[in-house]
């Protein structure tokens, strides 16, 4: 057995400012190493880097260059595996976040090693890194050994909950020097629906075809408001193919996983392409006319209803406990 | 433009996953394999826009899946024929890297990813292994003359991406709407041309410990009927469930 692992945690930053999803990259590392050095991309110091101590970072290293404002995928995949190379890590652990799914596969081919992506569980058994992860649609778990050293690894997002391990971890900078990208981030456009998105939202309130109209969205809408900028809006594939909203809100098989504290479906039968997305919620709760709809078979609580008498009234009393 | 569309063979997604006797992999038994639902996307666009060989790397059942996208209106097909489609993303990055190595092609086009074991990265794994520059998870694509730009989704956002051909893009629902085969379709893709290639696979960078179902759900309740069960669902998400 190896005396000490050290895990090197890809954090990310936007605009200057650390990700929350890193608070569960350093969680996650930790749950395999005894000591975990965090790694951010910037082009100077990120606002949040200093957190990482709190979650198990022994040290936080910056690794900066002028064109590391925007993700540079190149650039930034070259200067991680520099890193990894010069390292002795025993596993590099990423977040299965767009910029994670994105660049962890080029590290694990510069390095030539295997990547277990989108991780539920992590753990080290001896000098083995081994992952459980959800494949067909969710409908079974894959537990795999990853041969190589380092394992490169991602984890899906609010899966792994931080949780506070207080190290004073040090600080360093590192400038880098990486050749010029030929892929370039040239612009962020916001989503027209605001920033949190149905991935990493903590509360997801989605609407299906129950809705009977694009329009009647507004009482989804109103549900996911009332909680104070904690829930996001998800939909189900019909509506999205119907056009009544964006592919990035869609959950479901051909659309997004996502995991959060609580799910409430509304109007949502529960085909098993939508099940697929959602399962790993923690809590669920389905809104729905047909009592035998399959969404209440996975759901812990329910209420059988018109969904346009029931939602308004929970917005309500949601008001209530965050008035 | 001279384009490859590397798709693969799955199971529908409608599946009932049963687990084979080993204990490791799906029992095939009974189950429809398609063409994986993203690789559609990159078909299609690869129709869009030039002279299309789709590549597979499978069992000899997989020919069927290339002669879907052979009516779809690909022009040719290569299958690198092994025992069964591995778990290990890397390995099959290499394989199709090698077949793709000599090729001159313009594009090179993937799903984001396979609807059954979730890799997400065969497509970037590729894109480095052949000096590429490679975006993924592509909604939206324009390309003129060396140049493309692409959008992706981020959290919260668009990326707009600017890259040189010629590049490895991955699909992502959205980019286009996938034609069905029509049935001339499906009589011309008898005739056309599929190579069958047997290939060695590398020493594998992932090994299947496990395959199981995923914990049952504990069995839910009906809090009631109607608006007036909001209180008590309020009640039971505070109390019980302790998430508000």
């Amino acid at each position: 057995m190896s005396a000490t692992r050290l895990i090197l945690a890809v954090c990310e930053q936007r605009d200057g400012v650390l990700r929350k999803i890193s608070h569960e990259v350093v969680t996650g590392a930790r749950r395999i190493g005894e000591t975990v050095e965090a790694v951010v991309c910037a082009t100077g110091p990120v606002q949040g880097a200093d957190q990482l101590g709190r979650f198990g970072a022994d040290k936080v290293v910056t690794l900066s260059n002028a064109a590391f404002a925007k993700y540079n995928p190149e650039g930034y995949a070259q200067a991680i595996a520099e890193r990894v190379r010069a390292g002795g890590y025993a596993a590099v652990v990423f977040a299965a976040s767009a910029t994670g799914k994105d660049l962890a596969p080029r590290v694990a081919a510069k390095l030539g090693v295997g990547l277990a992506a989108d991780c539920t569980d992590i753990a080290a058994e001896g000098s083995t890194i081994v992952a459980t992860r959800p494949v067909y649609a969710g409908k079974a778990l894959l537990k795999v050994k990853v041969a190589t050293k380092p394992a490169v690894l991602s984890l899906r997002p609010n899966v792994f909950t931080p949780v506070e391990r207080p190290k004073t971890g040090a600080a360093e900078t590192v400038a880098v020097t990486v050749v010029a990208g030929r892929v370039v981030v040239r612009e962020i456009k916001a989503a027209e629906t605001g920033a949190l998105d149905v991935a990493e939202a903590q509360i997801v309130v989605s609407g299906g075809r129950g809705l009977k109209e694009p329009a009647n969205f507004k009482v989804i809408e109103e549900l996911a408001r009332a909680f104070g900028g904690q829930a996001a809006v998800g939909a189900s594939r019909a509506v999205v193919d119907a056009g009544w909203r964006a592919h990035a809100d869609q959950v479901g098989q051909t659309g997004k996983t996502v995991s959060p504290t609580l799910y409430v479906a509304v109007g949502i039968s529960g085909a098993i392409q939508h099940l697929a997305g959602m399962r790993t919620s923690k809590v669920i709760v389905a809104i729905n006319k047909d009592k035998d709809a399959p969404i209440f078979k996975v759901a812990d609580y329910g209420v059988v209803g018109d969904l346009f008498e029931i939602v308004p009234r929970l917005t309500e009393e949601i008001k209530k406990l965050h008035g | 433009m001279k384009i490859a569309v590397c798709i693969k063979r799955v199971p529908d997604s409608e599946t009932r996953v049963k687990i084979a006797s080993n204990g490791k992999s799906l029992d095939e038994a009974g189950v429809k394999f398609v063409l994986n639902p993203y690789d559609e996307f990159a078909v299609e666009e690869g129709l869009r826009r030039g002279e299309v060989t789709v590549v597979c790397l499978g069992p000899a059942a997989a020919q069927e899946t290339i002669r879907t996208a052979l009516a779809m209106g690909a022009d040719r097909g290569v299958l690198l024929q092994t025992d069964a489609a591995p778990a290990d993303g890397f390995v099959t990055a290499q394989a199709l890297a090698a077949e793709l190595q000599p090729g001159g092609w313009d594009l090179i086009l993937f799903g984001k990813m396979a609807i059954d074991d979730y890799n997400q990265q065969v497509g970037p794994m590729v894109a480095e292994l052949l000096g590429l520059p490679c975006v993924t998870a592509v909604a939206h694509l324009e390309i003129d003359g060396q140049k493309g730009v692409a959008e992706r989704e981020i959290e919260g956002g668009i990326e707009v991406v600017e890259f040189p051909l010629p590049a490895v893009i991955t699909a992502d629902k959205g980019l286009n709407e996938p034609r069905y085969p029509a049935l001339k379709g499906i009589m011309a893709a008898k005739k056309k041309p599929l190579e069958v290639k047997p290939v060695q696979l590398g020493a594998g960078t992932i090994e299947v410990v496990a395959l199981t179902p995923p914990p049952e759900r504990k069995e839910g309740k009906i809090v009631g009927e109607g608006p007036g069960a909001v209180p008590e669902l309020v009640r039971l998400l505070r109390e019980e469930a302790k998430v508000l």
